[in-house]
């Protein structure tokens, strides 16, 4: 079974003459264990399908289904469901609560998920400790370095076990080693037989890491090929 | 949801800023709301002292009454009538007036007079020294000690003065729950006394107080009252009306209700230009939240959490700093004439909710347009 399909997926926004087509007649799958590169210049679409994809943005025409369920025929409810149960997210600028603890921050998603404040502080502990972040649990986000923030951010993407991942930009405010480092880190400890990461990213430095990379230009997929981190 | 909201709490209470600027906002307004209500609710109190102290039931007088103040004699014979009338355990004359009294070292105080019925004294203060009785000795009367008791230079029993040319000799010194509006001492003597001392039109009974056997009789005593052209009126009746004297025809409720509304916009301004600060400065994180699974009303509940939190905070901040105020006023002046009441109270609550309301629903309007897309697209 894939971990998502889509199919058929295009997205416009305006009418008339100020429409312009951001995504047209995307398909493809991808699978769990795989993480899947979306590459393209700035402007190609990658964004807009990720935010297709990960149920937070509605095609104007196509299909998407995660563990063969077609997300975008759920009401809003089961599909915010759907995002909190399915689907982690590390955003480009992290957008951790600055008036929240690092800790508190990675417990969010839980305490959206009902958990009581305790156990969702503990889980939350456990997923700092994957990413190497105990001592820093107390801490406000704006003391810890980008590289931390970004290990927060996968932190409390992780936190909930989602079967989806989806990076967006996760190396455009990191320095190019520490980029590497992180999404190096992602690959060996985050990547398992029950998920499936998806990057959006136009920096090549990383491309090593990616198992599948599809090139899009124009909101067209020109290109599905095998990365250099393919086993 | 407790969750959520520990989060909305951390969010609100962690930007201190903030936090005190939303504070500062509601408690001001608070503050002033239940200043300018409870002054005049305190003013309210005075006018209708000599009511609260007399302690009647029912309240006799012309209809064109309109304050305890401004009586309007009535002839003599309505104390008969109001005798007769079913229902009326006993009816005695009041005498309600202002003299000038000149005192021993030559000069004159303006005073007001009360005259009880000669016979029961029935409104009689309480005593505090000297004994009721000499009331009714030669030129006999009672002063109130009270605030304004040292603008007859303090008197003490058997100190004398002058009102109208005739000698009056205070016989006993007495205290009331509620001194008057006016700033002027309170003498107590007979009604015989009172007319013989201040000039009076042919009429002379200011009030007639009536005692009814039962409260069941009251209705039957103010239909009896009215048919004969005249208001009977239960003390609370009297009291509101007053009140609506003061409101509607002196300027000073129009005045408290602009300076209320002030209040308000004040505090309205502040808080909903502050609250939609800080939702507009945290809206990508509501949008992430968004992103990551939260519902709309989820995000709902956080901000009129918040907008709650801080309502009820500004409120009791509002409200102590307002008892604090009038506590220090009443060191330097006892008699300030400001009362919080119950109605004060569910007012400015009420209008704290407002705020709450509308600083929240400007920020929910904006929060619930948010697309989790924009996140993305940073």
């Amino acid at each position: 079974m894939n971990a998502i399909e889509a199919r058929d997926l295009s997205k416009w926004f305006g009418e008339g003459q100020a429409r312009t087509t951001a995504v047209q007649n995307v398909a493809f799958d991808a699978r769990f264990q795989e993480m899947l590169f979306i590459v393209g210049p700035s402007g190609s679409g990658k964004t807009t399908l990720l935010s297709m994809i990960s149920g937070i943005l509605r095609p104007n025409q196509g299909t998407v289904k995660i563990r063969e369920q077609d997300i975008w025929g759920l009401p809003a409810d089961k599909l915010a469901d759907m995002r909190l149960n399915t689907v982690g997210f590390v955003f480009q600028d992290y957008h951790l609560f600055p008036k929240l603890t690092t800790v508190e921050n990675v417990a969010v998603p839980l305490i959206l998920k009902r958990r009581q404040w305790d156990q969702a502080i503990k889980e939350a502990l456990q997923a700092l400790e994957r990413v190497g972040l105990t001592p820093r649990a107390n801490l406000p986000p704006q003391k810890l370095s980008g590289g931390e923030q970004q290990r927060v951010a996968i932190a409390r993407a992780i936190v909930s076990k989602p079967e989806i991942l989806v990076f967006d930009e996760p190396t455009a405010s990191l320095d190019g080693d520490t980029g590497r480092k992180i999404v190096e880190f992602v690959k060996r400890e985050i990547l398992n037989a029950q998920r499936c990461i998806l990057i959006v990213t136009h920096d090549d430095r990383i491309f090593e890491f990616a198992d599948r990379m599809i090139r899009m230009e124009d909101g067209r997929i020109v290109n599905i090929e095998k990365g250099q981190g393919h086993a | 949801m407790t969750g959520i909201l520990k989060i909305a709490y951390r969010l609100l209470v962690n930007d201190r800023g903030k936090f005190a600027a939303l504070l500062l906002g509601v408690t001001f307004s608070v503050f002033l709301m239940v200043q300018q209500t409870s002054m005049f609710a305190g003013m309210m109190r005075k006018a209708s002292a000599t009511v609260t102290n007399t302690g009647a039931k029912v309240w006799v007088m012309d209809r064109a009454v309109t304050n305890v103040a401004s009586s309007i004699p009535m002839p003599d014979f309505m104390q008969d009538a109001a005798r007769s009338l079913k229902g009326v355990k006993f009816a005695v004359p009041f005498y309600s007036g202002v003299g000038l009294a000149r005192l021993q070292d030559g000069t004159y105080q303006a005073v007001s007079i009360i005259g009880l019925d000669d016979s029961s004294l029935f409104g009689r203060p309480e005593l505090v020294e000297g004994n009721i009785e000499d009331i009714y000795a030669e030129n006999g009367f009672v002063v109130v000690r009270d605030v304004e008791f040292s603008k007859l230079q303090s008197p003490k029993l058997g100190t004398s003065f002058e009102i109208n040319d005739n000698r009056g000799v205070i016989v006993g010194i007495a205290k009331v729950p509620a001194s008057g509006l006016f700033g002027i001492p309170t003498l107590y003597t007979t009604f015989s006394r009172a007319i013989q001392y201040i000039p009076s039109l042919r009429s002379t009974v200011s009030y007639i107080l009536i005692e009814p056997s039962s409260a069941d009789a009251i209705p039957g005593i103010k239909s009896e009252v009215n048919r004969l052209g005249y208001d009977a009126l239960t003390q609370d009746e009297f009291i509101a009306r007053i009140a609506d004297f003061y409101k509607y025809h002196t300027g000073m409720g129009t005045n408290i209700l602009i300076m209320t509304a002030i209040s308000f916009i004040v505090g309205l301004s502040i808080s909903a230009q502050t609250f939609y600060t800080f939702v507009l400065e945290n809206l990508d994180k509501f949008g992430a939240l968004k992103a990551m699974g939260a519902k709309g009303r989820e995000l709902v509940y956080m901000l009129l959490f918040q907008a709650g939190i801080t309502a009820v905070a500004g409120y009791g901040l509002g409200l102590g700093l307002c008892a604090v105020l009038i506590a220090a006023a009443r060191l330097r002046v006892p008699d300030y004439a400001s009362v919080i009441t119950f109605g004060n109270l569910g007012l400015a609550f009420g209008m704290v909710l407002a705020i709450a309301a509308i600083s929240s629903y400007i920020a929910v309007r904006r929060v619930l347009r948010i697309e989790p897309f924009d996140i993305f697209r940073g």
